[in-house]
């Protein structure tokens, strides 16, 4: 369940500000890839065209080829809603459907696939929770509203519905910046499991927790505010972190700037 | 100069100095207090003055009632015998309010919709903008458009649903001018359209877009958007436009009284002529009423405001219910 992206030439743009300029790079599957940068050099807006979310944003648009293993996600006749339902996404802050309760957030992706017999869904609602780490704090109230949640429980919570429709990659927004450091450890330990079934790719302000949960690491930068972001290098993490090729990521990491 | 400057400068009040202790009250302070309690305990003055008066001239009324003011097909509140009740108005007030609900919240519902998330922007505003004109046309502009426009045009509908759904009692037409409950539930249904959509249309534009997101990355498509995120976090909005538009129909006077050709007559063929409002017999028979056939009629406007508070609460009731599912939790 774990496909390689290869992504070659993509721009993209917010009318006619051009916010990411000529993107090529590999995820590998079944690896844990990192993005960091400062501020505003396009990393989001990177990680939400690799599922088609860039283009909802009024006026968003995307140049380029992104290859999830030989199929082009931006070729004519590819369905964004398809795209979507085989690249999850986990967002910055944890949104459960406030309306539903826990297990019907988790049924949700599913409901939206097709028709599942009553106890399949159950299967797969176990199965995604105890994935996600929240079966055993969950397990007695799943027909309670998924908003009454800690915010980490409601983060994994999230991941859970991203992952019950076995997405072949899982994108990561950000997901531990609106937590506590207990939660983010959660969160983290999960990233480790989950790469052992799905190519996860997450953006991070937060360099130690790209040096722990990722294999390999990519760096964008900008040359000024108002200027395109770029991707200045992407490596194995342990080399980003110790020996980068290029002088601007290591200023980065080692706090001389941004 | 520089001394005697200083030495003009008064010392401060006592209290002033003790502004650390948090027992100093500015005069402005002072005045706005003053002036929004005032206003808070004024508010409550009419409300009882409102109610008390309500009450005293309804009493009398229905103890000078020599029917039963409930059940009563009648409206005759003059002479030495009078026999009147509100069983018609409350039936008429209900049901043409009622046939108007069904007909504008769902249409107001999808012109929210289609303002907040599918039509293009250009489109949007100025299609809002028609909505809320609708709001600032005068009641008697709907009654009179009503009377020359639907009542001859809505013969042809009426005779075709007589063809196919007579059969029920609800949808028989005897033919005749279409001066009935069901025409003025039509016309109410139009007036209070603004309202209901415009109320709406603010709550969907308020779903944050954290929870459409959501939705979309699950691979919803627009409509699956809607129905996942837009619709569960609006329905209280909805309840509460919808009430508003509810509160508008029970009361509405000018319109109904321009359509309706009253009868005091309870008839379950809602196409025919006849029935009555509390609004409409009031407006029709107030300035002909003497001093007991205005109690009577107060009397019938203080059934009519039990009503809507009776409405407005039941729906409180039901947004309350549903606020642990509410998106102001998230």
């Amino acid at each position: 369940m774990a496909k390689r992206i290869d992504v070659s030439g993509l721009s993209a743009y917010y009318g006619s500000h051009k916010a990411i300029d000529d993107i090529s790079m590999t995820v590998e599957p079944r690896s844990v890839t990192a993005f960091i940068g400062p501020s505003g050099c396009g990393k989001s807006t990177f990680l939400r065209t690799l599922n088609r979310m860039h283009e909802v944003t009024p006026s968003g648009r995307v140049e380029g080829k992104v290859m999830l293993d030989d199929e082009n996600l931006y070729g004519s006749g590819v369905d964004p809603v398809a795209v979507r339902r085989t690249i999850g996404m986990v967002f910055q802050r944890p949104n459960p459907f406030p309306t539903m309760s826990i297990f019907d957030n988790v049924a949700a992706g599913l409901r939206l696939n097709g028709s599942y017999k009553k106890s399949e869904l159950k299967d797969i609602v176990e199965r995604s929770l105890k994935g996600a780490n929240l079966w055993n704090e969950v397990k007695d109230r799943l027909n309670k509203p998924g908003s009454g949640l800690s915010g980490g429980q409601q983060q994994r919570l999230c991941i859970a519905r991203a992952i019950a429709v076995e997405p072949q990659v899982l994108l990561m927004d950000e997901p531990c910046s609106a937590l506590d450091p207990i939660s983010t450890l959660a969160i983290e330990d999960l990233i480790g499991e989950l790469k052992e079934r799905f190519t996860i790719v997450i953006v991070t302000h937060n360099m130690q927790q790209a040096a722990r949960v990722s294999d390999r690491t990519a760096f964008f930068n900008l040359a000024a505010v108002g200027q395109p972001g770029k991707l200045i290098e992407i490596d194995e993490t342990e080399r980003i972190f110790s020996n980068p090729s290029v002088q601007a990521t290591e200023d980065y990491i080692s706090g001389r700037f941004g | 100069m520089n001394t005697s400057s200083t030495t003009d400068i008064p010392p401060l009040p006592p209290h002033d100095r003790s502004a650390v202790s948090g027992k100093a009250v500015r005069p402005g302070d002072r005045i706005f207090l003053g002036l929004s309690r005032g206003s808070g305990i004024a508010l409550l003055a009419i409300m009882a003055a409102i109610a008390v008066f309500l009450t005293y001239r309804s009493v009398l009324a229905i103890s000078g009632d020599k029917a039963n003011f409930f059940t009563t097909l009648d409206w005759n509140a003059t002479g030495t015998d009078p026999k009147f009740g509100i069983a018609v108005l409350a039936f008429g007030t209900l049901v043409s309010s009622l046939i108007a609900m069904l007909i504008a919240v769902p249409v107001a519902v999808g012109i929210a919709l289609f303002i907040s998330h599918y039509a293009p922007r250009k489109l949007s505003s100025p299609l809002g903008y028609v909505i809320d004109l609708l709001a600032a046309v005068p009641s008697i502009i709907y009654g009179l458009w009503g009377a020359l426009f639907l009542v001859p045009h809505l013969s042809g509908l009426y005779s075709w649903l007589d063809d196919y759904l007579g059969w029920t009692g609800i949808f028989s037409y005897s033919g005749g001018a279409a001066r009935s409950l069901f025409t003025v539930g039509i016309l109410l249904a139009i007036m209070i359209l603004p309202i209901v959509t415009s109320v709406s249309r603010e709550v969907f534009l308020q779903v944050p877009k954290m929870h459409e997101e959501a939705a979309l990355a699950l691979g919803a498509t627009r409509w699956e958007v809607i129905r996942m995120s837009v619709l569960p976090f609006g329905r209280s909005g909805i309840i509460s436009a919808s009430m508003l538009g509810l509160g508008r129909a029970l009361g509405e006077t000018m319109a109904v009284a321009t359509v309706l050709s009253p009868s005091f007559l309870i008839n379950t063929s809602l196409l025919d002529p006849g029935g009555g409002t509390f609004a409409q017999n009031i407006a029709s028979k107030f300035s002909e009423a003497d001093q007991f056939g205005q109690d009577a009629l107060i009397a019938s406007g203080l059934v009519l405001f039990v009503i809507t508070l009776l409405v407005n609460g039941a729906a409180r009731l039901i947004i309350a219910r549903r606020k642990e599912y509410s998106g102001a939790a998230a």
